[in-house]
């Protein structure tokens, strides 16, 4: 017996016999298939925020030969005071917000379609969520080109009987065009989750409901939307961590133009770090964006622990 | 709808069929113009591959024409070869590892679960929500200084970081829809850890392992950001191929749609089998 172990004899636990060398080992073995993942993602993911909380706290530039030299918080004085970086941010808060919304209107309408009695209600899904599973960078650049041309692209072929006429979506609405794209590409993620959440509906209160001659109209709004809620604030809130960190569809489409007009934060961050190899700036810009994601993933966190509580309540 | 309009009918005989059939062929159509809407520049995408460049570029565009080859042809002599290489290595690596380090983590989060599960999982679902675009400036450096720049190593290690906790969630799901029953059966005739992960619960929960498989390749397949700032001219992959056309899309738009198709119709495939645990893999395992 070691000293430590002989003090926690003399406490009042005694009782409680488990608490021996044999318990400590059971719960090593129990935590031992878990902290290979553990430590993995901590290493990999952990370790860099820590990094970058440090070089933020420096000026340091790869292009020049200077050494990096400790400057306190002056890289988050001058995030703050630069307008590229506000106008960063009001982009990406524009992107976000409008790609996020839309989304999700279309998805709680096009879930409540595929959850009719449809003809072909399977493969219209399979269909319909094909944008999400096809490779973002391929999508930005045909929507680019075979898409929003002026002069050969479908969209403006297609609108053409609108009185639409060759438009250069790009140049005259880069940040509409960008987020048109985004809606497409998302919609379908947020249509799956709703979708789940419809379905589990419970049928025969439903039912019962119309026996008791409640309207469409009224089922959606006491009913269906109640129940589709935590769904709904799930998708818009996974959404929007996703689509914060939009950059694939500004690097391939756009490269943040005309001007800066769709620099979104990833991008303005990028630019920093492998266009200018400001890795101080560029670091203090990585913290500040970690702080406004944190503050959208808590509640997401929240939400999802919400859910999942649920969920098991019901297996 | 159909409900309420059959609840009504008795009262008005002569629109009966009008009512119960309008409804469903309403939808139908609503859902199918949304579908095909959504589903169109895909379509276009595999239309233009397989059209000569110079149909590529018409207006009004065109619908008939003699399909080809030949852009396909151009794409690999163009030498997407090395590149389709890369991708596959890193996203079969980092699928490997995943599942690897994912199964007894789940397993140690739902079957006999650690003092603090709670915790746990949740630690991993936030590393999911942090920007790796924040991380990448410490990624990189890092990378130069360990010599894993343009190395496929480097995003086999950071593509099993970016699904591990997807992977977890996912197999956690799984894993607690394992009846109890089986478990005690198998504990009771002494299996140890490893035969009651390897040989009980891994065949039981083998469909939901392969959906996860798949979630986790389709993202390590199109993942760009950082194949783009960690890669140049050795490892990089696919996507990295794509934003070449950049430069030149000008005078290749049937070549790029064919690079397009070449590069997103595996994993349209994979995403179409996998589509009914699609929606578990997206919200973590909360969704069934």
């Amino acid at each position: 017996m070691t000293v430590a172990e002989q003090q926690i004899a003399r406490l009042p636990q005694r009782a409680r016999p488990a608490r021996d060398a044999r318990g400590g080992r059971q719960r090593w073995v129990r935590r031992l298939p878990l902290l290979p993942a553990l430590i993995y993602m901590i290493v990999i993911t952990q370790i860099p925020f820590l990094v970058t909380l440090w070089y933020s706290l420096q000026n340091w530039n790869l292009l020049s030969s200077a050494k990096a030299k400790f400057t306190g918080l002056s890289n988050y004085g001058s995030v703050f005071t630069n307008s590229s970086y506000r106008s960063s941010l009001l982009v990406s808060v524009e992107m976000t917000a409008a790609a996020v919304i839309v989304s999700m209107l279309l998805a709680v309408a096009l879930a409540l379609l595929l959850n009719q009695k449809v003809l072909g209600r399977g493969i219209a899904r399979t269909l319909l969520i094909t944008p999400f599973l096809v490779m973002p960078v391929a999508s930005a650049l045909l929507w680019k080109t075979t898409m929003l041309d002026p002069t050969y692209g479908l969209v403006n072929w297609l609108l053409s009987p609108f009185g639409v006429n060759h438009v250069a979506w790009l140049s005259s609405h880069p940040l509409g065009s960008i987020v048109v794209v985004l809606i497409w590409r998302w919609t379908p993620f947020m249509t799956l989750i709703v979708l789940a959440g419809l379905q589990g509906q419970p049928l025969d209160v439903l039912e019962a409901a119309r026996v008791d001659g409640a309207g469409p109209v009224m089922i959606f709004r006491r009913m269906t939307f109640p129940h589709l809620r935590p769904y709904i604030e799930l998708g818009t809130l996974l959404g929007s961590i996703y689509i914060v960190n939009t950059f694939d569809e500004v690097y391939s489409m756009t490269s943040g133009g005309p001007g800066s007009i769709t620099t979104n934060m990833p991008y303005y961050l990028y630019e920093q770090a492998f266009q200018a190899y400001n890795i101080g700036g560029a670091a203090a810009l990585g913290v500040i964006t970690v702080i406004l994601t944190m503050i959208i993933a808590t509640f997401a966190l929240r939400l999802i622990a919400g859910v999942f509580r649920f969920e098991e309540a019901i297996t | 709808m159909t409900a309420i309009a059959r609840t009504r009918t008795p009262r008005r005989p002569p629109s009966r069929y009008l009512r119960r059939w309008s409804g469903p062929v309403a939808w139908t159509a609503v859902v199918w113009i949304a579908a095909i809407a959504f589903f169109l520049p895909v379509l276009w995408m595999v239309l233009t591959a397989f059209k000569p460049e110079s149909s590529a570029y018409s207006y009004p565009p065109r619908f008939t024409f003699s399909p080809t080859l030949a852009e396909f042809r151009a794409v690999f002599s163009r030498g997407i070869g090395p590149y389709l290489e890369n991708s596959i290595f890193a996203t079969v690596g980092s699928t490997i590892i995943v599942l690897a380090l994912a199964l007894p983590a789940a397993y140690a989060l739902s079957v006999r679960p650690v003092a603090k599960w709670r915790d746990s999982l949740f630690f991993l679902i936030s590393t999911k929500m942090l920007p790796i675009v924040a991380a990448i400036v410490p990624i990189y450096i890092v990378a130069r200084d360990i010599h894993l720049l343009d190395n496929i190593y480097a995003l086999v290690l950071l593509y099993g970081a970016m699904n591990l906790p997807i992977a977890v969630w996912m197999l956690r799901s799984f894993m607690l829809e394992v009846p109890s029953e089986t478990l005690e059966a198998a504990r009771i005739d002494g299996a140890n850890l490893r035969q009651e992960i390897g040989r009980v619960i891994t065949p039981i929960i083998a469909p939901g392992i392969a959906a996860t498989a798949l979630i986790c390749v389709i993202f390590a397949w199109n993942e760009f950001f950082l194949a783009v700032n960690l890669t140049s001219t050795v490892a990089a992959t696919v996507p990295v191929f794509l934003v070449g056309f950049i430069t030149s899309e000008g005078l290749f738009w049937a070549q790029l749609s064919a690079a397009a198709t070449v590069a997103s119709v595996p994993i349209i495939l994979i995403g179409w089998i996998a589509q009914r645990q699609l929606v578990r893999g997206l919200s973590m395992g909360a969704l069934k």
